[in-house]
């Protein structure tokens, strides 16, 4: 009995209609608005979550269509946790798939990057490679070497320049340069201590990352990157890695 | 992460406290060991600090070390017919052995149902089938957590027409029904009572004295004219003075007991939040010895 009425009253706070009515009463006024407070608070309270969560997105396509965007979402798709930090994992899809802004096809990438910096900020604490370690190796030891990656740390591969988007989005910013939309860029999401760090790195750096979430070695990443990217340069790419805390310390498995 | 080796919870005393919310939490956090105390406690939303690790968790372990916390619960859905989430539970129980909280609590509300979260304390009526399915959620938590859960009463903005009780005695059954506490909401009250047309002094003098061990106060908007007229539960502004007359009078008759300022959207300053709290502590001090009635 209290089971259907509580689905009754999900459909009316999560929809339009006034499914609930028959269950409910104010003590006075019209019962539609007594509803609505209801109504409003869990659409209104959830669109909020996800301008929080992605603030160029909602910079790019401005506060009244995100409003939109957003309320659209939250109706396809409630929280699954009732934990709003992580309510959006779907967004960045749930835009790719919209057919309003089919004119914007990077928005689903700024959209990934943003939830990566979430990801990455909220992630279990680790600490991270100590490049010191690698003094003690052998060469070949060195090679087989397979390096963890933290667990904040998130790449992002778009076929659009979104490393340039995000960072013109930025609520600091106010003269945004045009942008060449033919390029692609590659951001990598670490957070070395508590701070999220979001950089660009070039493709060849990318794959190189990419190799240690497939279980590569240290000589096989670099490989792979060399193999598509001769230019790689390996040792800035890892001096750059462990400044920033993209690979997590071995001693903490 | 050995911060919850080292700490353990002592009882919070019939005290002010203040809810501790994201706009203020670095700054607690840095505060020096011999800083001047913010509050003679804290009171944390838990579904807030649920993630694995980051600056926030940390934050919260800093604030730990200097303060005594409750861990009050948004998402549990105490009123889900369809029983708690396991998983949930376990995210709470993971929090709460970090952080050791003096106090644990959740609503008399629901905000699940099918796997979906509304992210809304919604209301439910007051029948024998739903105090049967609130006492076993509640029995469940108290056993999964090994702590004594307080159940808040709610604001609501409606009632249901399948209702057999009041919220009182409601309370005052799953009381009885779990050994729960209470936690009273003296704006909730008052903010139901001017919805649904009920008085907000009967239902406060027939509230269990003895089970009540946390009091809420905040403030709510008063919006509409006439017919339209609905009190909302914001938590954006101060308690009101016939709020504050209701507290009085409440803490009179059950005697002092630890009170919390809620305030969670347009977030002032923390000191308007401990002028706040000082006004609670003036009224719990100005009751006479024989009123006082500290819970441990």
């Amino acid at each position: 009995m209290w089971l259907e009425a509580q689905r009754a009253f999900q459909s009316t706070v999560v929809g339009t209609n006034d499914t609930i009515a028959p269950h409910v009463r104010a003590a006075y006024g019209p019962l539609a608005n007594r509803i609505a407070v209801y109504r409003n608070t869990v659409q209104q309270s959830l669109i909020d979550v996800l301008a929080t969560a992605f603030p160029a997105v909602q910079r790019i396509v401005g506060a009244r269509f995100f409003a939109a965007l957003a309320r659209d979402f939250v109706r396809t798709r409630l929280p699954d946790v009732p934990q709003l930090s992580v309510y959006g994992v779907h967004f960045a899809d749930f835009i790719a798939s919209h057919e309003h802004i089919r004119d914007l096809p990077y928005l689903a990438d700024v959209a990934r990057l943003e939830w990566a910096r979430g990801e990455a900020y909220f992630a279990a604490d680790a600490p991270v490679f100590d490049p010191a370690v690698l003094a003690t190796l052998e060469p070949e030891q060195l090679a087989s070497l397979k390096l963890k990656l933290h667990p904040a740390t998130r790449l992002i591969a778009s076929r659009y320049p979104i490393h340039r988007i995000w960072a013109v989005n930025q609520p600091d910013v106010t003269e945004v340069p045009a942008i060449d939309m033919s390029i692609a860029e590659n951001v990598l999401v670490s957070r070395p201590a508590y701070d999220v760090i979001i950089r660009f790195v070039p493709s060849a750096d990318a794959t190189f990352v990419q190799a240690f979430s497939q279980g590569r070695s240290l000589g096989e990443a670099a490989a792979e990157a060399m193999g598509s990217h001769p230019e790689f340069d390996l040792q800035t790419a890892l001096q750059n890695h462990f400044i920033h805390g993209t690979f997590a310390s071995m001693a903490a498995a | 992460m050995t911060a919850s080796h080292t700490i353990t919870a002592s009882p919070i005393s019939a005290t002010a406290g203040i809810g501790l919310r994201l706009a203020h939490l670095s700054d607690v956090a840095r505060q020096a060991d011999d800083a001047p105390r913010s509050a003679s406690w804290f009171e944390i939303h838990s579904e807030t600090f649920l993630n694995a690790g980051g600056a926030r968790l940390a934050m919260l372990q800093d604030v730990r070390r200097r303060y005594a916390l409750s861990c009050h619960g948004v998402g549990l859905s105490l009123g889900s017919a369809q029983g708690l989430d396991p998983a949930h539970l376990k995210r709470l129980k993971h929090l709460f052995d970090r952080v050791q909280p003096s106090l644990i609590s959740e609503h008399l509300a629901w905000s699940v149902v099918d796997g979906a979260y509304l992210n809304d304390l919604l209301p439910l009526p007051y029948t024998d089938e739903t105090l049967a399915i609130v006492s076993a959620n509640v029995s469940r938590a108290q056993d999964f957590f090994g702590q004594r859960l307080l159940v808040e009463n709610p604001s609501s903005y409606l009632s249901f027409t399948a209702s057999s009780m009041p919220e009182w005695d409601f309370l005052a059954r799953l009381v009885k029904n779990t050994g729960c506490g209470l936690l009273l909401d003296v704006n909730n009250v008052f903010v139901s009572a001017a919805n649904n047309d009920f008085s907000a002094a009967q239902y406060l003098s027939q509230v269990p004295a003895d089970a009540v061990a946390e009091i809420h106060l905040a403030g709510h908007s008063d919006e509409g004219q006439g017919d339209a007229r609905v009190l909302i539960d914001t938590h954006s502004t101060y308690v009101c003075d016939p709020v504050w007359d209701l507290y009085r009078a409440t803490v009179g008759r059950i005697g002092a007991r630890p009170t919390l300022i809620e305030w969670d959207m347009d977030i002032p300053a923390l000191s308007e939040l401990q002028n706040e709290a000082a006004r609670a502590q003036t009224i719990m001090d100005g009751l006479k010895a024989s009123e006082r009635a500290d819970v441990a």
